[in-house]
Formats: C-alpha cells, sequence, structure tokens
C-alpha cells in the first residue's frame, strides 16, 4: 500500500445502473479531474446527484462501468478496495458494534499486518487527533453521535492512506455538532496534510473545507473551481441556483457589448456581467440576496423600484421579499427592516448581476 | 411471554383495605387493560396442554408401580438397556446439528446479498421442510438404499463397486436428520445474517480486510449469539428423533433412542410411569445441553448488529 502520492488521476470515470424498464442510466457520466497531494476536494451536488456513486467508485466498493483511476502510474480501478487503502469515513459511521473504540481504530492496522508493538503507539495517536483519549475502552454503543464519527475518523487515518474518503460525514449530527466536528475535520486535515475527498450537500461545508469544489448534478459535473470562485462566479445557473442565488429571472437582452450586458424588462432596467456564452434574445439573471442593498446605485443606475411584501427578521440582518409593479419578486437581505407595502428602491452593482442564456 | 402484563398494571392496584364503593376503585375498575385478556386464550392453551401434561408426568415419574419414588430412574441409569440410549441419541444428534449449523452458514453467508438467483435457490434449498420426515424416509429409502439409485449409479460408472449400506442404520438416520433440519438452520441463519448492517464489511474492506477477514472478523463474531440460538433450536429438534430412526435406522441397536425407548416403555411394556421418568430425562439432557451453548453465548457481544445512527 503507498502513503503517498502525487496525483490521483480521474479520466472519465462512468458508473452506469439498471434502472427501471431495464434502461441503463448514467449516475455518474465521464468525472475527469485530478486530485493533488495534499488537496481537500468537496464533491458538492443534491440527492441523487452522484457525488456519492463517484466517492464509492474511488474506494472501490462500486465497479466502473467506463474510464480508469490512476495513483501516479498505478492504475488502481481495477483493484478491489482492500487493496487501495483508502480511508473512508462513512455517514452512519459503520463503527464495529462488537469491538471496542480501541480495537475499532486499530482493525485497519491489524488487517495490514502492523506489529502489535507498533499498533499501540499509532491507536493511542490517532485517540488523541481525535480528542478520544480515556475512551478507548468503550464500545461504539456507549458513545455519543459526535463521538462516534470522530472514532471513524480515527479509524479511517489510523493506517495512513495515500488518501481519504468522507461520505457525507457529518449528516448525521446535530447542528451544534456538525460545526465542531467540521471545525475538526479541518484542523486534522491541516495537521496530517492527507488529500481529502468529502462528499456532502451542504455548500456552507464544502466552501469552509475544500481547496477545491466539484458541483455535480445528474451525473454530470458543472463545475470544479476553488470555492471563492465556485460561490463568486457560478458557471451555470444549476450552480448559482445550488449556491444561493435565490433571485433568478428572465430579462431581454438589449445590448451586449464584451462580458457587459443591458437588460430590461417591463419595469426592470439592469446592466449585468455574462458569465456563460449564449446566444438567445432573452436572457436570465442571477443575484444573490445578500448583493442587492435597499437604496439608489450610483447616479439612479441598476435600480429596481418594488413593493414590499414581507418581512423575515433573521437577527443580524431581515430577508425581505419585495414585488415589482410586473409581479417579479426578488429577496434581499437588508440591514433596516422597512414596513410591508412600502415602496423602495433596490440596486446591486452591474459585476453582481451574473448573466446566463436562458433555457 | 402471554403470562407477563404490562407493568403499569401494578400500580392500579386497589389500595389494601379500601373501600370497595369508593371513587378510586371504581377508577381502578375502569382503568384495568383490557387488552390482557387477549392472553387469556395463550396462557390457558398453555397451561392445559403444555404445562399441566408436563407436570402430570413429572409427577407420574416418580410413583412407579412398585418401588420407591425414585425407582423409575434407578431403572433407567442401571440397565443397560436404557441408560446408554443417552448417548445413541447424542451421538446423532450432535452431529447433525452441527452439519446443519456449519453447512448453513457458509451457503446463507452467499445468501445475504439480494439478487435474481436468492430466491430460487432458497426456496429450493427450503423444500425438503414441507415434506414429512416418513416422507423423506420413504425417498431415502428407494435413492439410498443397497439396490437404489445412488448405489446403481456408482456401481455402474464405476466410482465404487462395493456394496453401499446408507439405510437401516446410523447414517441413514443421520442423512435424514441432516436433509429435514438443514432448511430451518439454514432460514434461521440467514434471517440473522441479513440483519447485519453490510456498511460495516464495506467498512472493513477498506481498511484492508478481504472477503474472509470480513466474514472472520465482522460477520462471525456479530453471528455468533444467533448461531448459538440456531444450535440449540436444531438441536432439540433432532434429540428427539424418532420416525427417521425407525424407518432408516436399526431401532433394535446402533439407532435406537432415547425416544425409542420411552415409546417401548410406553406402549410395549405399558409402563406410562417409566415412560414417563425417560421423557423427563430426555428433557433434562436437552435443558443440559442448551443451557451450555448458552452460557457460552454470554462470552460474546450480544449488543446491536448495526454501526450506529442508520
Amino acid at each position: 500500500m503507498k502513503h503517498d502520492f502525487s496525483e490521483l488521476r480521474l479520466d472519465h470515470v462512468t458508473r452506469r445502473f439498471a434502472g427501471a424498464g431495464g434502461h441503463a442510466f448514467a449516475a455518474l457520466s465521464d468525472l475527469t479531474m485530478t486530485i493533488r497531494r495534499g488537496e481537500f476536494v468537496a464533491l458538492l451536488g443534491p440527492s441523487g446527484c452522484g457525488k456519492s456513486t463517484a466517492l464509492n467508485c474511488i474506494a472501490g466498493l462500486l465497479p466502473l462501468s467506463g474510464g480508469t483511476i490512476q495513483l501516479d502510474e498505478l492504475r488502481i480501478d481495477t483493484l478491489p478496495p482492500e487493496k487501495r487503502g483508502f480511508g473512508m469515513v462513512f455517514q452512519n459511521y459503520a463503527l464495529f458494534p462488537h469491538m471496542s473504540v480501541e480495537r475499532n481504530i486499530g482493525f485497519g492496522l491489524r488487517m495490514h499486518g502492523v506489529p502489535a508493538s507498533e499498533m499501540a503507539p499509532r491507536v493511542a495517536n490517532a485517540l488523541k487527533l481525535v480528542q478520544l483519549t480515556g475512551q478507548e475502552h468503550k464500545l461504539p454503543g456507549q458513545l455519543s453521535g459526535g463521538q462516534q464519527q470522530r472514532v471513524a475518523i480515527a479509524r479511517a487515518i489510523v493506517i495512513e492512506p495515500p488518501l481519504v474518503l468522507m461520505d457525507e460525514p457529518l449528516s448525521n449530527l446535530d447542528a451544534k455538532l456538525r460545526i465542531e466536528t467540521r471545525a475538526e475535520i479541518r484542523r486534522i486535515h491541516r495537521e496530517l496534510g492527507r488529500a481529502t475527498i468529502y462528499v456532502t450537500h451542504d455548500q456552507d461545508e464544502a466552501l469552509s473545507l475544500a481547496d477545491r469544489i466539484v458541483v455535480m448534478k445528474d451525473g454530470v459535473v458543472q463545475q470544479i473551481a476553488s470555492p471563492h470562485e465556485i460561490y463568486a462566479e457560478p458557471a451555470n445557473l444549476h450552480v448559482a441556483n445550488f449556491m444561493g442565488y435565490r433571485n433568478l429571472f428572465e430579462l431581454d437582452i438589449v445590448r451586449e457589448e464584451g462580458q457587459r450586458v443591458d437588460l430590461a424588462g417591463p419595469d426592470i432596467r439592469l446592466s449585468g456581467t455574462r458569465k456563460q456564452p449564449g446566444s438567445g434574445k432573452r436572457a436570465v439573471v442571477a443575484i444573490r440576496p445578500e448583493e442587492l442593498a435597499l437604496g439608489d446605485g450610483p447616479n439612479g443606475a441598476n435600480t429596481i423600484t418594488a413593493r414590499v411584501d414581507n418581512v423575515e427578521y433573521c437577527g443580524r440582518d431581515s430577508l425581505v421579499d419585495v414585488i415589482t409593479a410586473s409581479g417579479t419578486r426578488l429577496h434581499v437581505r437588508a440591514t433596516s427592516s422597512p414596513a410591508l407595502g412600502d415602496q423602495v428602491r433596490v440596486h446591486a452593482p452591474p459585476e453582481r448581476v451574473l448573466v446566463y442564456p436562458a433555457a | 411471554m402471554s403470562g407477563e402484563g404490562p407493568p403499569r398494571d401494578a400500580n392500579y392496584a386497589p389500595p389494601a383495605g379500601s373501600a370497595v364503593a369508593s371513587p378510586e376503585a371504581a377508577r381502578v375498575a375502569v382503568h384495568f387493560d383490557r387488552t390482557l385478556l387477549l392472553a387469556v386464550p395463550a396462557t390457558l392453551f398453555m397451561l392445559l396442554l403444555f404445562i399441566y401434561p408436563f407436570l402430570y408426568g413429572l409427577a407420574l415419574s416418580f410413583t412407579p408401580p412398585k418401588g420407591d419414588w425414585l425407582a423409575n430412574y434407578r431403572t433407567f441409569f442401571s440397565s443397560d438397556h436404557l441408560w446408554p440410549t443417552i448417548w445413541t441419541t447424542l451421538r446423532l444428534a450432535l452431529p447433525a446439528t452441527l452439519i446443519n449449523v456449519g453447512i448453513a452458514l457458509p451457503i446463507a453467508y452467499k445468501m445475504r446479498v439480494k439478487s435474481r438467483y436468492q430466491r430460487w435457490i432458497t426456496t429450493i434449498l427450503v423444500v425438503p421442510i414441507t415434506l414429512g420426515t416418513v416422507l423423506i424416509a420413504e425417498g431415502m429409502l428407494t435413492y439410498f438404499g443397497p439396490k437404489g439409485w445412488l448405489a446403481q449409479f456408482l456401481q455402474w460408472a464405476h466410482l465404487y463397486d462395493g456394496s453401499i449400506r446408507l439405510t437401516h442404520n446410523y447414517w441413514g438416520v443421520l442423512i435424514s436428520l441432516v436433509i429435514s433440519g438443514f432448511p430451518f438452520a439454514f432460514l434461521l441463519i440467514l434471517s440473522y445474517i441479513t440483519g447485519i448492517d453490510p456498511v460495516l464489511a464495506r467498512a472493513a474492506s477498506t481498511l484492508g480486510a478481504n472477503p474472509l477477514a470480513q466474514f472472520r472478523h465482522i460477520y462471525l463474531p456479530l453471528l455468533a449469539p444467533g448461531l448459538a440460538m440456531c444450535f440449540c433450536l436444531a438441536f432439540v429438534q433432532a434429540f428427539s428423533v424418532f420416525p427417521s430412526a425407525v424407518l432408516l435406522g436399526a431401532p433394535a441397536g446402533p439407532t435406537r433412542v432415547i425416544s425409542i425407548a420411552a415409546y417401548e416403555a410406553a406402549f410395549e411394556q405399558y409402563d406410562y410411569s417409566l415412560a414417563s421418568a425417560i421423557a423427563m430425562i430426555m428433557g433434562f439432557v436437552q435443558l443440559l445441553i442448551v443451557a451450555a451453548v448458552l452460557g457460552l453465548r454470554n462470552f460474546f457481544y450480544r449488543g446491536p448488529v448495526t454501526g450506529g445512527k442508520g
């Protein structure tokens, strides 16, 4: 088993399943990417997007229908999971219920024939890393959910795998534990520097943990980029929608010059920035609620007049829904709370009004 | 457990010495959990058809027609005709049970994954459970007999030319116990195996465990309590062997099992008292083995068989 590598190459990795009526459908199509040593990559998408399929293919738990996986010069997609030696953390922890914490963590070392004298200090180190020293003789059933998931993480990393795979490891934890364990995962990754592939449907998790995010939909990769780029410059409408661009509406294109697009609707005139090339007279604009502000823009540009329809107080700010005269609804994050029924003006800078081709 | 009622009934017991007509008493009457009545038929059934006959037999075994109250037991353990039947029966029941559990385990392990063939194979394996012991014996006599198909085939193919005797001896009874007991053990183990979360084996495989190690370190320890249970049930079934010991065995000698001894005492010597004593001894031996196996079970992990919150 290799303990280190410089890159893991996925080349057109495809997995088809037999669907209803004997039709094969591709749960994962043509995933091609390279994961570098020490990198933290998140596979992000709604359920059924193929992210877990991708992870299981990499782990060897699912055979590929097409494509190859290579760890440096070694082709691994034909190896069974026990020969790949990737540490994996499962959503429901998958701790062995009949083994103590210590034996759970030591299991991988035992299977790899590590001598007992070397095993004890490594298990102790792993326990220290996940801050569970003193719990080594308990059974998994005697631990809380958060502790169980930390045991699972320790069990996966103690074998010093070249690659750590995590399948929605936080989704069975409550909100507070989720944030704590997330920080823990980040810290462990920083301390060990092991390449990690992390599957999640939660944008916040992906943004806060990953060096690079792969956004998927229906088995197809939509965008592979840094968290900042995914957040600020979604490659297409699906990604924009998934990353919290809640204001999506169609307008006519009036003028287009380079990236800059002027658009118009019955009572909306906006300038935006094109993010995905397209032809056609209509386009969809995507604006994040945080990037719409109450009030006039500079020189009254990019300003929309609308009536306040709903206000949700959220503590630090409010989520204000406004409706234009022609019925377009906009979501605005505002620091002040206007009264219901008020006429207000909202604006967004042209570089934050993203323009995508209409479907 | 038909005899146990919900514990909350205890809280509603009328306080001692309270007036019958008091409001509390009325409330108690209202709060009597009437669903408890559903347990009455089962309790009666157990009392009339199991507990009463058992106690009657127990009492009968201590009241022999002549001699003191232990005379029957003294007869059994001093007669060379009687006490060796315990060993004869154990010699059949223990190997049969071990074979059944031992063969059922790997097959059930293979069948744990849902597949197109699983239902068919399971059905075929379970068919013998629908056949009566006598039907199995009848079939075996024609198939395994000295002039049966098996012997004819082996001789025709020149695989084995000696005489083959698989009926009317120890082997005939053993084979019949395996045929009739296997489906039972198989179904029981299959249900235990499918209850184990398959993610555990996948987790083990990512940690370097090959399929054999996955079985040894994950499935086997989690199955152990179930296997012990299965062993007990299969053993009790095999220990009470009677028809096949008569039809396929040598009931006068090597397969004179304990139930034959009891039958002879009851229906050939008309000594019901001795027959009851033999039946009690039979039950006691079964109890001993079951207690030993269940005692061993305590050494194994017996908690939930999933790996966390699901």
